[in-house]
């Protein structure tokens, strides 16, 4: 779960980060009364979940109650990059002369956490990490001690931060690993950090993600609220409870575990047609969900045929056919074609079961979406000659 | 032969009075695992499928002299029952569930460097010799025995590649699901070798996908370590970057590592001819044994 910059600063602001003052503002009237009382020159911020929002458009500085409402209303309302801006944040702008970037994140490949600090803040640190990894010290974490203070002072001047600041910036750096810790983070960054005039260290910016699979111990996060969905489709997979990701192509995709899945979806490529998303039921799927799922697929206006591919392991065969005839049995006309390909755990009793006027059944995975491939060019072919 | 499973295995299930454990319980019993005993914290002295539940694992090594364990613990309390496995010094750590905290499991990989417990998982369907034992979930009646190794990322894929190899008569010598998060025990390479050094595995399938580095490491651990020749899958060609897809390893980051692109090149740099689908995943075994 990524949570909204306000959000994370929040969370910074009790872990006591240096933050900037600032108020979240939803509509023009409220920008310009929040510019004034936390004082110009105040930064208009778009709240979305995407990065480079300022090169988009997403942050603009103003100096006056006239600027802030041409921001405000450039801003609220604008689409950055699929989202819709519906807040802002109004903050103190940062007198700074340096900017860095401090971040902590889990190093899959060495099973570690990994803090890093660069002297090169203020762009897209993916950029930095590419061209010169130089750039940025880490320092890997044992885990089950915690970063040492020694730890964030040697990250700190291996990055060639001044030593005027290094102390206080060791000091954030610790204090974001803290979070990271003890929030589940995924990857909790600053950036910039910015270094005023008089020697100040503040967090202009903070991104934190938070482990979804550890939410059960992050209540109070866990209840933040989300509008973090692309698209209607991807709020509804939300409450249904699936891996949903809608893509450009026609056929439609259902299957249980991600591996087979992707693998449908490649498989799809592969015999020349375009997968329309990738829908992962997950594993030991009741009919209700399998219902769902059919629901999930016929909503997308792109789909134009469906492939259900189960393998069963703790996923029942006979479970998958009920779940199947039951949503497709309301329709008089069954809205797209839809090819089921069962094997594994019960699958003989599925196959019994299946209704096999609503469906067309195949045996091999190979076959289920070549022949789904058809039915997806059948029916362009069809619109095309309307 | 096989690695490290056969019908000398004995097994400890760690929430065996649970739904998902109990019901695997009586799977694994009816292939043939010799399941010894279960650990619940607060239900020793009961039964579940005729095996005797002790509160702690090391009651049950101590009564049953189980050398492997299965865990079927639900997220929250899953990595203290990793580390209790570990605890009790036990030769094989499977670890079922799906869920479990990356955190946590960062501090598990940092005790496992401390012990000798192999532990596959999380989040994988398990380990299966076919026809000696299987510890986990994985459906037994579509593996047959054989001299191929199996190792993947992906649970349901592994049935797919597999249902593939018995088809063609390619039995297996030991099948492990290694699980798709982005830390976990048993990693490629450590199979990998296991299967090196087992005399009766005379090919090697490994299914990977997009996400992490693990499979390039493998690439690049093949080319100069092994001997076995493997044949490779890697599920998530059509994925668009920057998207999540299901399993927690399994996202492209938009740079260019961790694609399929990057990993089936670096597999075909080492020699490893990677199928575009299952079927031709057996049809390459076939051409390499």
């Amino acid at each position: 779960m990524r949570l909204h910059e306000y959000q994370a600063k929040e969370v910074f602001a009790e872990a006591g980060m240096p933050i900037p003052d600032s108020e979240l503002a939803e509509t023009t009237e409220e920008v310009v009364e929040a510019a004034g009382s936390v004082g110009y020159p105040v930064a208009v911020k778009a709240q979305v979940h995407v990065g480079g929002r300022g090169k988009a458009g997403g942050i603009e500085l103003v100096e006056n109650d006239e600027e802030a409402r041409e921001a405000a209303e450039s801003i609220l309302g604008m689409d950055l990059k699929g989202y819709t801006v519906e807040r802002v944040l109004v903050e103190a702008a940062v007198d700074f002369v340096n900017e860095l970037y401090v971040g902590v994140t889990m190093d899959r490949g060495e099973g570690k956490p990994v803090a890093m600090v660069s002297s090169e803040g203020g762009v897209e640190i993916e950029t930095v990490a590419e061209e010169t990894p130089e750039a940025i010290a880490r320092e890997h974490v044992d885990p089950a001690f915690g970063m040492h203070p020694y730890q964030a002072r040697r990250a700190v001047f291996d990055a060639g931060v001044d030593q005027d600041v290094a102390t206080d910036v060791a000091s954030v750096l610790t204090t974001l690993y803290q979070l990271w810790d003890d929030r589940d983070g995924s990857d909790v960054e600053v950036n910039p950090l910015m270094i005023t005039s008089d020697d100040e260290v503040v967090a202009a910016d903070a991104v934190m993600n938070i482990d979804d699979d550890a939410l059960f111990r992050q209540p109070d996060l866990a209840d933040i609220e989300q509008s973090s969905y692309e698209n209607d489709l991807e709020a509804k997979a939300g409450e249904y409870g699936f891996d949903y990701v809608r893509l450009e192509g026609n056929v439609g995709i259902i299957g249980n575990g991600a591996g087979l899945v992707m693998t449908t979806l490649d498989l799809v490529d592969y015999y020349g047609g375009e997968p329309a998303n990738f829908l992962d039921v997950g594993g030991g799927a009741k009919a209700e969900r399998i219902a769902n799922a059919l629901d999930m697929v016929f909503s997308d206006d792109n789909v134009e045929s469906v492939v259900f591919n189960i393998f069963g392991g703790i996923t029942r065969g006979d479970e998958v056919a009920k779940g199947i005839n039951n949503a497709l049995e309301q329709f008089d006309e069954i809205p797209k074609p839809v090819v089921v390909r069962l094997a594994g755990t019960n699958s003989e009793e599925g196959m019994e079961i299946l209704n096999a006027d609503l469906v067309q059944v195949e045996e091999t995975l190979e076959g289920a979406v070549q022949r789904a491939v058809e039915n997806a060019d059948s029916a362009s072919v069809t619109e095309g000659s309307r | 032969m096989s690695v490290l499973v056969d019908d000398d295995t004995r097994v400890v299930v760690q929430g065996i009075t649970g739904g998902e454990g109990k019901f695997h319980t009586g799977q694994m019993q009816d292939y043939g695992t010799n399941v010894v005993a279960g650990a619940v914290p607060g239900r020793g002295g009961e039964e579940v499928e005729g095996v005797p539940v002790y509160d702690t694992v090391d009651e049950a090594v101590e009564a049953e002299d189980a050398n492997a364990s299965v865990i079927f613990v639900p997220p929250a309390f899953a990595a203290d029952a990793v580390f209790e496995s570990l605890d009790s010094d036990l030769d094989l750590a499977v670890a079922i569930t799906e869920g479990i905290p990356t955190q946590d499991m960062a501090k598990v990989n940092k005790r496992l460097s401390e012990v000798d417990t192999h532990l596959i998982g999380p989040n994988c369907p398990g380990i299966i010799t076919p026809g000696e034992a299987k510890l986990g979930i994985l459906p037994g009646d579509i593996f047959s025995s054989g001299n191929v190794g199996f190792i993947s990322r992906s649970g349901t894929l592994t049935y797919q590649v597999v249902d593939s190899l018995t088809d063609r008569g390619l039995g297996q010598s030991t099948a492990i699901g290694i699980g798709g998060d982005p830390i976990i025990g048993t990693g490629f390479t450590d199979a990998l070798s296991l299967f090196e050094d087992d005399p009766d595995t005379d090919a090697i399938v490994m299914c990977g996908e997009i996400g992490g580095e693990d499979e390039e490491q493998a690439a690049a651990y093949i080319d100069s370590e092994m001997e076995t020749p493997v044949a490779g899958f890697i599920a998530g060609r059509t994925a668009p970057p920057g998207k999540r897809m299901g399993h927690a390893g399994a996202i492209v980051s938009g740079s260019g590592t961790g694609t399929a692109e990057s990993k089936i090149d670096a597999l075909n740099d080492a020699g490893v001819p990677v199928g575009d689908t299952p079927e031709e995943v057996a049809e390459n075994v076939e051409d390499l044994l």
